[in-house]
């Protein structure tokens, strides 16, 4: 088990290096490309040649790619100091650098964006859990029935439509024509969580629709096959009540396979969901990539997609060693 | 109520039993009409081919298609003069694994792969001892495994079960069976995912097992030299329908049905030639949905027609007294028959 456990952490360090190679190189490149220079973009259009020549040593941007790469990773593990004669400007660990737009350090800016993300990714995870697994496992036990029709039914609607429109949707009905939910304005936990329910309520449910409706489809999928294994058969014929037949035998099975998916949705969502953030006006990571893709700004986008990729592998990670765990067919093999 | 009555009902009757499916396709008329009895201590033998109703007949009378809506039993069934079919399904579910429980044919698939194959016998124990505690039930599994002949069953309580041998799987899935002493065993091809010197093991193991709890057992198979060898009674089924019972001994010296020929043919003999080719039942079963009019053998029948076209149009009965037969074939023919056509070719 040990052993597996630091292959499996090799293996994450090894892809997430292969993750910042592969986005600092297309940071470096893309530059080169349009023919924009980076030192002008830090520095503004109407910048007179010498300061744009000392930022450009001050940020290491005459560097070969190399030993800017180099840089970059001693920046992320240890911190890095930017230094132009006796301009010195200190960069704490992990450092991404600074927006081109704002100056600001991008760190700290993005740490900032998270708790709104997080905010939104696990509220969101709770309820589609809840609602995707409890209806889909209901779907399958009443196979056919009218429940089960009006349950897939709403699923495709779920996996069909786009978060736009049911984001905007439900806005309009329960914000805009109700009245029932304010507009929205995120309030950080620590402040007042009861707002901060309030305010995110109604991006949770247009989310957590979204995922539900694959969750329902994948449980009932999963429950329908186990049901028919003879383990459950065995199951029933050692009289245990029907109860423990499913919520036991049944359903442990049949969630196995959910866990998977669970891990790698919802590592997926912490790194930004664009669209959730911008349809409820969240300053999370999904909006604040979406604000530098706009203004061309690189080291926030490059710090975004490092954050998602980390969140990812990392969830992946997780999902191994968990089936590690509830599986003891892989835990053994 | 009073010991020795000769009108006392047998420990397990099963009367005109009728299990039927509704399906897309049509109805599906898994078993019809069939009865028989079995008393303690005594082991009934079902045979036939795939499809024949001898697994649908045990599923019924552990009522465990009471969970399939489109599942529809008729007819009575008796263990221990309590009748099933019209109890409630908390009523059967209690005797269900208590006093009568079932081994599977593959306990590789029977048993769930994600609890220890302890555990899952300590469930088994507990759901019809509630009020035993769990290290009493862990010392009553233990006990159980070495009882079926697992080596180190301390240690192997807490394995799963793939980490078990075939063999070794199929002995804790009859300690599973025989942890609260059922006194109705049915096993469903025991030994069919077995190799043959572990399958003559397992049949001397539940041998043992009922002479020591006196259980009444039914053993569901496909192959005759295992009813022939652990049988008292013998049942043949045939789509669906009993075509022939009686005692064991009775039935192989003397089989009366055309299609019980025709399994004795196809079974290898090590006293004859191996170049000598086999005897099998030509064509293959019947769909359960449409089974043919009148004796529903009689498309694979080479005597079909010999009594004018009654084996096409009449349903033959179920007739004899100890030792019964459902053919249309006169008694004299048949015993002509199988003296002169049947018994020099097996």
């Amino acid at each position: 088990m040990l052993a597996y456990l630091i292959r499996r952490l090799i293996n994450a360090v090894i892809t997430l290096l292969v993750v910042t190679a592969v986005t600092f190189g297309i940071f470096f490149l893309v530059p080169k490309a349009t023919g924009s220079d980076p030192a002008l973009l830090y520095i503004g259009k109407t910048s007179d040649a010498a300061s744009v020549e000392g930022i450009r040593v001050k940020m290491g941007l005459d560097d070969p790619i190399v030993v800017q790469y180099g840089k970059f990773l001693k920046g992320l593990v240890a911190g890095r100091d930017y230094a132009n004669g006796p301009d010195v400007q200190h960069c704490p660990a992990p450092c991404l650098g600074y927006s081109f737009k704002t100056d600001q350090e991008v760190t700290p800016l993005l740490l900032g964006d998270l708790p709104v993300t997080l905010s939104l990714a696990l509220g969101a995870a709770v309820l589609w859990l809840i609602m995707g697994i409890s209806t889909g496992v209901i779907s399958a036990l009443r196979r056919g029935s009218i429940i089960d029709r009006t349950v897939m039914t709403g699923a495709l609607a779920g996996v069909s439509l786009p978060i736009y429109f049911t984001g905007l949707l439900s806005s309009a009905i329960f914000v805009y024509w109700l009245g029932w939910l304010p507009q929205g304005n995120y309030v950080p936990f620590t402040e007042s969580p009861g707002d901060w329910f309030i305010q995110l309520l109604l991006p949770w449910i247009t989310l957590a629709f979204l995922f539900a409706a694959t969750y329902a489809r994948l449980t009932r999928a999963n429950m329908l096959e186990t049901l028919g294994e003879d383990y459950v058969r065995t199951a029933r014929a050692k009289g245990l009540r029907e109860r423990t037949v499913i919520g036991k035998h049944a359903l442990r099975s049949g969630l196995t396979p959910i866990v998977t998916v669970f891990g790698l949705d919802l590592g997926a969502l912490l790194g930004g969901a664009v669209l959730t953030e911008t349809v409820f006006n969240l300053r999370g990571l999904g909006y604040q990539a979406l604000t530098a893709i706009r203004g061309n700004d690189l080291p926030i986008i490059l710090g975004v997609t490092l954050i998602a990729a980390a969140f990812i592998v990392f969830a992946n990670l997780i999902v191994d060693l968990v089936y590690g765990i509830i599986d003891p067919r892989v835990r053994l093999a | 109520m009073s010991i020795g009555a000769t009108n006392a009902r047998p420990f397990l009757e099963v009367k005109d039993l009728n299990v039927r499916f509704e399906t897309d396709d049509g109805i599906v008329q898994a078993v019809s009409d069939s009865s028989f009895s079995l008393e303690r201590g005594q082991t009934l033998g079902i045979v036939g081919e795939s499809g024949s109703g001898k697994s649908v007949t045990s599923l019924a009378i552990l009522g465990l298609h009471r969970t399939r809506s489109n599942a529809k039993v008729s007819g009575e069934i008796w263990v221990d003069d309590e009748e099933l079919v019209t109890a409630s399904d908390e009523q059967v579910r209690l005797l269900r694994g208590g006093k009568m429980s079932m081994i599977f044919q593959d306990p590789l698939s029977a048993m769930h792969p994600y609890f220890t194959v302890g555990s899952q016998i300590v469930e088994a124990y507990r759901v019809h001892h509630p009020n035993v505690n769990k290290k009493i039930a862990r010392e009553r599994t233990i006990d159980m495994l070495a009882r079926v002949g697992i080596p180190q069953p301390e240690r192997r309580f807490n394995d799963y079960a793939h980490q078990f041998s075939g063999g070794m799987r199929q002995r804790a899935m009859i300690a599973m069976a025989l942890v609260n002493d059922p006194s109705l065993l049915i096993a469903d091809e025991p030994t069919t995912a077995l190799d043959v010197t572990v399958q003559a093991q397992i049949l001397d193991l539940i041998r043992d097992l009922q002479e020591e709890f006196g259980s009444a057992v039914i053993m569901i198979t496909h192959d005759l030299g295992v009813v022939a060898e652990l049988a008292d009674d013998v049942l043949v089924m045939y789509g669906g329908k009993v075509i022939e019972k009686g005692p064991a001994l009775e039935v192989f010296q003397n089989p009366q049905h055309p299609y019980t020929w025709g399994l004795l043919g196809s079974m290898p003999r090590l006293d004859r030639d191996v170049r000598e080719r086999l005897n099998p039942v030509k064509g293959s079963p019947p769909s359960l949905i449409n089974l043919p009019s009148g004796c529903a053998f009689h498309p694979r029948c080479p005597y079909a027609g010999r009594n004018g076209n009654r084996s096409f149009t009449e349903v033959p009965v179920l007739h004899g007294d100890l030792h019964q037969v459902a053919c249309h074939l006169p008694q004299e023919e048949r015993t002509r028959l199988f003296q002169q056509e049947v018994l020099p070719n097996l």
